[in-house]
């Protein structure tokens, strides 16, 4: 073996070696907790990377409570309410913006891409009065909207992109078929935007799923709570004890349906992510 | 079938006038070309037919009812794209039967229609195909198909042919041709092309800077152009333009001077013009003769094209820098450096004043 293939194995090797550390960093943590959702109680603090005596104990004891099943249904709610409307308005705001041409357009759009840059907590104490004054405090309809709030631009901001390069001929194709603007969205448009209509459907789903702090702060009682609050409020057997296992339990549970969504649509959002890159 | 009947139509699009009182009639199942340079508002004026842009000003009547203000959908109005915009999720049939969905047409109806529309345009074979598994010919077809199905008064084309290679452009030319003659549908169509505008029109509207500059039958184009501007933009290869003088008008016509030509009596009316005014004479490169030149008199060839049926001569003009073309039969015995001199032909000379308005002929000497 010549020096020059010696030198080559050894590149080979050591950008195995990095890609294989880069993999282990970033997977470790979720690993982590997918084994001590597995781990009981007693061995939680025994640092081993396999657990010994596997359990489903924790995933019964967390599905066995009441409130934490209401809180996925309040979140598949919530959540699954946010993408339809986010969508809906998107669908029609990015018709307006990217196709009807009017006075002031481009200031909206920068409107728009302005309010979506306030951190969350800077507009929580004046949501919170919106919410008790339209009545929506500890109710889903608090979370939709103010979800929805924080959803809109981006999704707005992406369909518009997506829109402007659908062919202005093929709108007016439609208009000369008689359609209304209503019709070339929904029969026209829409069926050629389903890559950019999942991407941004699917990070809109996200963004609600995971939310935490409208969800404290707009919820009070169990029932009306959402999973990330019902996990970090699931309280162990005593006052003095964070039940490690039944959260990480849970959150196993709450991660595995975006996963799922997530492989499902990969292709679209890569295919829609990608879609102002290049002309085609 | 229905004639458009346009008066006196303005478009104003911000600060710039792109249609300028323009007046035109359309007769029922006439097939007429708008055509232009790039930017002279052919298309526009196309869409300002269709409803897809406002009239800013002027009325516009589809058969004797005025459409102003009327939508597309309620024009009758058919038309084809440029690029096709076929909807690439629908088939070749759903494209063909959006229209007269929309429009509650009885889904019996709707079946007979696109299927009767797909015979016609020989598209039965591939009413399940996506336009994506669609050569450009096809393609050209469906959108044709489409704009069809609703039976609709009056037909737009908007540059069809543009999209498509040399070869496929001269076959869908006929196919247009033929279906105009089947059909016999009110057909306006808008191109660059002249021929295109030649082969296809009943009549040609020749558009420059928002303005009608001239509407006639191909032959009228181009055998008595009005103006300076038709007479070049219509024929290929383009008319030779010579400066001239006016050096002479009686009851019969007028006597004209161009410098490398010998004087020339010419049938042209030009009583309305002082003598020794400046022109402009036009003659088509088919109507010039050669013949060899003494000494450094007349005019040096600078170019043979050979083209296999003819053959264009390119000769250094006097003033100016635009080759002269003199196109004769081949084979020619004409060679690059030779001197030549020109004989007009005194029957085919344009003449056209300092404003680019064509002389007229006198009526006892006009061509029949």
């Amino acid at each position: 073996m010549t020096s020059r293939q010696l030198s080559k194995l050894a590149a080979r090797a050591g950008f195995w070696l990095l890609v294989a550390l880069i993999v282990v960093v970033a997977v470790f943590p979720f690993y982590y907790a997918i084994k001590t959702s597995f781990t009981p109680s007693g061995d939680l603090f025994r640092v081993e990377l396999w657990p010994t005596r596997a359990t489903l104990a924790n995933y019964a004891q967390i599905f066995s409570q009441r409130s934490f099943l209401q809180a996925i249904f309040n979140s598949i709610l919530v959540a699954t309410s946010v993408v339809f409307i986010a969508l809906l308005l998107g669908i029609t705001a990015s018709y307006a913006l990217g196709r009807v041409r009017f006075r002031g357009r481009t200031s909206v759009l920068l409107i728009i891409l302005g309010v979506s840059m306030f951190p969350q907590v800077a507009v929580l104490s004046g949501l919170f009065e919106v919410i008790r004054a339209l009545n929506l405090y500890n109710n889903p309809g608090g979370l939709i909207l103010s979800y929805t709030i924080f959803t809109l631009p981006f999704t707005v901001w992406v369909l518009t992109t997506f829109m402007r390069q659908l062919p202005l001929e093929l709108e007016e194709a439609a208009i000369m078929d008689g359609a209304t603007p209503w019709v070339t969205i929904t029969k026209v448009f829409l069926p050629l935007m389903w890559p950019a209509m999942a991407t941004t459907g699917l990070l809109a789903f996200i963004a609600a799923w995971n939310e935490f702090l409208f969800a404290l702060t707009f919820t009070l009682t169990d029932s009306q709570r959402t999973v990330p609050v019902a996990i970090a409020l699931l309280s162990g057997g005593s006052a003095y004890e964070l039940p490690w296992a039944p959260i990480m339990a849970a959150s196993v549970v709450v991660t595995v349906p975006l996963v799922v969504l997530v492989i499902i649509f990969q292709r679209r959002i890569v295919s829609g992510l990608t879609a102002g890159a290049v002309k085609g | 079938m229905a004639s458009v009947t346009l008066d006196k139509i303005n478009k104003v699009f911000g600060s710039t006038h792109i249609i300028k009182d323009v007046d035109l009639a359309i007769g029922e199942g006439e097939f007429v070309v708008f055509v232009g340079p790039s930017g002279c508002g052919k298309s526009t004026l196309l869409r300002l037919i269709a409803g897809l842009e406002s009239i800013t000003d002027g009325e516009l009547s589809i058969g004797d009812q005025v459409v102003n203000e009327l939508p597309p959908r309620e024009r009758g109005v058919g038309m084809v794209f440029q690029s096709y915009a076929l909807y690439p999720h629908m088939t070749v049939y759903e494209n063909m039967a959006f229209g007269l969905k929309l429009a509650k047409t009885a889904k019996e109806t709707v079946h007979e229609r696109v299927m009767a529309t797909a015979r016609i345009l020989q598209l039965e074979e591939l009413l399940e195909r996506k336009p994506k598994a669609l050569s450009g010919g096809q393609r050209q077809r469906v959108a044709m198909g489409r704009a069809m199905a609703r039976e609709p008064r009056i037909l737009l084309f908007d540059e069809p042919l543009s999209n498509l290679d040399a070869s496929l452009r001269v076959q869908m030319r006929n196919e247009i041709a033929r279906l105009h003659k089947r059909l016999g549908s009110t057909m306006v169509y808008v191109t660059h092309d002249q021929v295109e505008a030649m082969t296809l029109a009943d009549k040609i509207v020749v558009l420059n800077g928002g303005r009608v500059e001239q509407v006639g039958s191909p032959q009228e184009l181009y055998q008595r152009p009005a103006t300076k501007f038709v007479a070049g933009f219509i024929g290929s290869p383009t008319m030779n333009f010579l400066p001239a003088r006016l050096l002479g008008a009686d009851a019969t016509g007028c006597r004209i001077g161009a410098t490398g030509l010998t004087e020339l009596a010419l049938p042209q009316d030009a009583s309305g013009h002082a003598q020794g005014a400046a022109l402009t004479l036009g003659i088509r490169p088919e109507h010039l003769r050669l013949s060899e030149a003494q000494g450094s008199e007349g005019f040096e060839i600078v170019n043979v094209e050979y083209l296999g049926n003819e053959v264009y001569v390119y000769l250094e003009p006097k003033e100016g820098e635009t080759l002269l073309i003199q196109r004769g039969e081949a084979p020619t015995t004409w060679r690059v450096g030779q001197r030549v001199t020109l004989a007009p032909d005194p029957e085919h000379v344009h003449l056209f004043d300092a404003g680019g308005r064509a002389l007229s002929v006198k009526a006892a000497r006009a061509v029949a």
